[in-house]
């Protein structure tokens, strides 16, 4: 008690100065003083009447619409109750391919961003000069700066294939890959996948090199020193020790894959709904809202999944 | 098996270099090695010694092969090693901050080397349980090291490097991190694990005392090279060099125009302060034996250190400060300001080849003094 007293009188007897806190300030400083309710209240009440309300809410209300059935009529959702939608998300077996080779993409896009990731993460952590660090992270980054629409369609004028209207006047046709080494990969799942390592591949990048810095050299050291080769240090150190860094980054490309429907539509051709985004997107503007939301649980149930699959693994232990 | 093979030495280094910079950039280049040449025996306790940035532990380093020298030689029991990677060296290294790895089990770290190459999970289990029980660590195998202390964590390094019998065990001051009371304790009981596995220790440290009571040899590094190398008691009692007078425990150096004055001899010399008696204080008189040499100054301080003092002593005609160690109870009498008299031995007195002391000169004297102090 004594404390904010104490606190007082040497704030009385600066008050006069015109270099210290003004006097609202100080009463809030003192008011805040000791109370430690208040200020964690304070700081955490916003962002969690955030997550509650606005978050968690919309996620109920999602899984609720998913059961609302739709008028044939008017073709607007009404509030009586029905499964039909769920057994048709659930049990139709082009739903469930889609789904499916949805999250094989993701899978993919996943694994070969973390294969990238790796070596560029470990060299700009251990290997390059000191200056050139932190270029070569903000060169890393600097893409997420431009539109996503921007670059997706940046992707789409370089894989263009021959005869096509982003081709390059009078080079023989076909986008920048075309033009230049003579090969693209034209528009198609392999433009899609590309595309999605490309955008996603920061996300990935960034959590394994701050996992990376993390890391000290001495145990590299020391497991070299104890006999292992290269390989078997990265096997038996560096990758159990990165392991929460892989989840992080892969709970990002993953989710942003399995959620994407713009790519498939920019450098997909034909292919309308290859992801199931594009699929969830299509419902959405039919437009069948419940059915639409009905889908939607299957993002959600995978994400899930996935991270139920990583704390296993033992990601999350060392956070 | 020690004397059959006493002839080739454990490890022997030639003109050892190691320097760090950019390439083709003289300028940017820092000498971290500069052309050292050492021979190690087998089964000693070396301690390379020296302070920081001194190139003892870019030695170690290269030692382990975890550096690579820029010019010179690293053998091994005869064996050129010098490219070889670290995996393929018999050796294993004591790391400062101990390098336990986190994910695993203080069992899984020692038996880690095992396993790597191949042992079977029965004698790897057997070997590691048993070097645990000898560093008194057997019942905490299933332990995290992040629920470790920090001395129970140095024991598990130790004991994750001496499972695999090396020939060789590298130590880079793995005192460092401990305190006081514990460093004195892993002192002793390093020193008899090395009596009881008998291979090579190569010790790194800093610290002269740690140096001096552990070592068969001690070689004293500066500035990428070594000053001397030799039995702890001839670097005390012999230093070749003023850095390492000064460096390894607290000494006086005389510059030659002193010594001439003094000693009547025109070269650097150096005197332990506690080789050095207060044999006039004011008026009283006193007795010069015969086979000393005497000088007359002025007490600048006294630092009471316990059992004995330190007494600062500015000689007259001269700008030189002497230091005389002297037991606390004959020190009637003496006070800062008032005249003395300081005598000691011709044979107390040694010359020493002046090297670099620019960073052990005197106003760094008062930390080599704190060190004189802890080392009773």
């Amino acid at each position: 008690m004594t404390a904010p007293a104490a606190a007082g009188a040497a704030g009385a007897s600066i008050g006069g100065r015109a270099s210290g806190p003004s006097r609202p300030w100080r009463a809030l400083n003192r008011a805040y003083h000791g109370r430690r309710r208040l200020g964690i209240g304070s700081l955490l009440g916003l962002p969690l009447t955030w997550m509650l309300v606005i978050y968690l809410g919309s996620l109920v209300l999602l899984v609720v619409s998913a059961l609302y059935e739709l008028d044939p009529v008017t073709q607007k959702p009404t509030t009586t109750f029905t499964t039909a939608n769920l057994t048709s998300a659930f049990t139709e077996w082009d739903t469930v391919w889609v789904v499916i080779r949805t999250a094989g993409v993701a899978l993919l896009v996943t694994i070969i961003c973390f294969l990238i990731s790796v070596p560029v993460a470990f060299f700009v952590s251990k290997v390059a000069w000191r200056w050139a660090r932190r270029g070569i992270v903000v060169a890393m980054l600097l893409p997420l700066w431009a539109g996503y629409l921007v670059k997706g369609y940046a992707w789409r004028a370089m894989v263009s294939p021959a005869g096509n209207q982003f081709a390059a006047a009078g080079r023989g046709g076909g986008g920048f890959l075309e033009s230049t080494i003579g090969w693209t990969p034209g528009y198609g799942r392999v433009a899609i996948v590309v595309t999605l390592v490309y955008f996603w591949l920061p996300y990935m990048v960034l959590p394994i090199y701050a996992g990376l810095d993390r890391l000290p050299v001495s145990l590299l050291d020391a497991s070299g020193d104890l006999g292992a080769r290269p390989l078997r240090t990265f096997r038996s150190v560096i990758l159990p020790l990165l392991l929460p860094s892989i989840a992080a980054g892969s709970i990002f490309t993953f989710s942003l894959s399995m959620g994407d429907y713009i790519v498939p539509q920019i450098v997909n051709q034909g292919e309308e709904r290859f992801l199931f985004g594009s699929v969830i997107n299509g419902v959405l503007g039919a437009p069948n809202q419940p059915l639409a939301a009905a889908f939607t649980l299957w993002p959600l149930l995978i994400i899930i999944l996935y991270l139920l699959a990583m704390k296993r693994l033992g990601a999350f232990e060392n956070l | 098996m020690a004397s059959e093979r006493s002839q080739v030495p454990a490890i022997q280094l030639v003109r050892l270099r190691k320097t760090f910079g950019r390439d083709g950039h003289d300028s940017h280049q820092v000498v971290a090695v500069d052309d050292v040449d050492l021979e190690i025996g087998e089964g000693e306790f070396f301690s390379l010694l020296g302070p920081s940035g001194s190139g003892k532990t870019t030695v170690l380093r290269m030692i382990a092969g975890f550096e690579l020298p820029t010019g010179g030689a690293v053998l091994l029991g005869g064996q050129d090693v010098t490219r070889t990677a670290p995996y393929d060296r018999d050796v294993n290294t004591v790391f400062q901050d101990y390098a336990l790895f986190p994910h695993l089990t203080v069992q899984q770290n020692v038996e880690y080397g095992l396993k790597v190459k191949g042992v079977g999970k029965a004698e790897r289990r057997r070997r590691a349980g048993e070097m645990l029980e000898s560093v008194r660590l057997g019942s905490f195998g299933k332990r995290k090291p992040h629920e470790m202390s920090g001395g129970q964590r140095q024991r598990v390094a130790l004991a994750r490097a001496l499972v695999n019998r090396p020939k060789v065990l590298l130590l880079d001051e793995p005192l460092g991190a401990l305190d006081l009371k514990l460093r004195e304790e892993m002192q002793v009981e390093l020193k008899s694990i090395q009596h009881e596995v008998g291979i090579t220790f190569v010790f790194v440290t800093h610290d002269q005392g740690e140096a001096l009571s552990m070592s068969s040899r001690i070689a004293v590094f500066n500035h990428g090279r070594i000053e001397q190398v030799g039995a702890p008691r001839e670097i005390y009692d012999h230093p070749a060099t003023s850095f390492v007078a000064g460096f390894v425990g607290t000494s006086n150096v005389l510059d030659p125009v002193t010594s001439a004055r003094v000693l009547g001899v025109d070269a650097t010399h150096s005197v332990r302060p506690e080789r050095i008696r207060l044999v006039a204080v004011g008026s009283a008189g006193g007795r010069v034996d015969d086979g000393e040499v005497s000088v007359d100054g002025t007490v600048v301080d006294v630092q009471y250190l316990g059992a004995e003092c330190r007494v600062r002593v500015q000689l007259d005609d001269s700008s030189a400060h002497l230091l005389a160690s002297v037991p606390s109870d004959g020190l009637a009498g003496v006070s800062p300001g008032g005249p003395v008299r300081l005598a000691w031995s011709r044979r107390a007195a040694f010359t020493v080849t002046a090297t670099d002391l620019d960073d052990h000169s005197a106003d760094h004297l008062g930390a080599e003094l704190q060190q004189g102090g802890d080392e009773q």
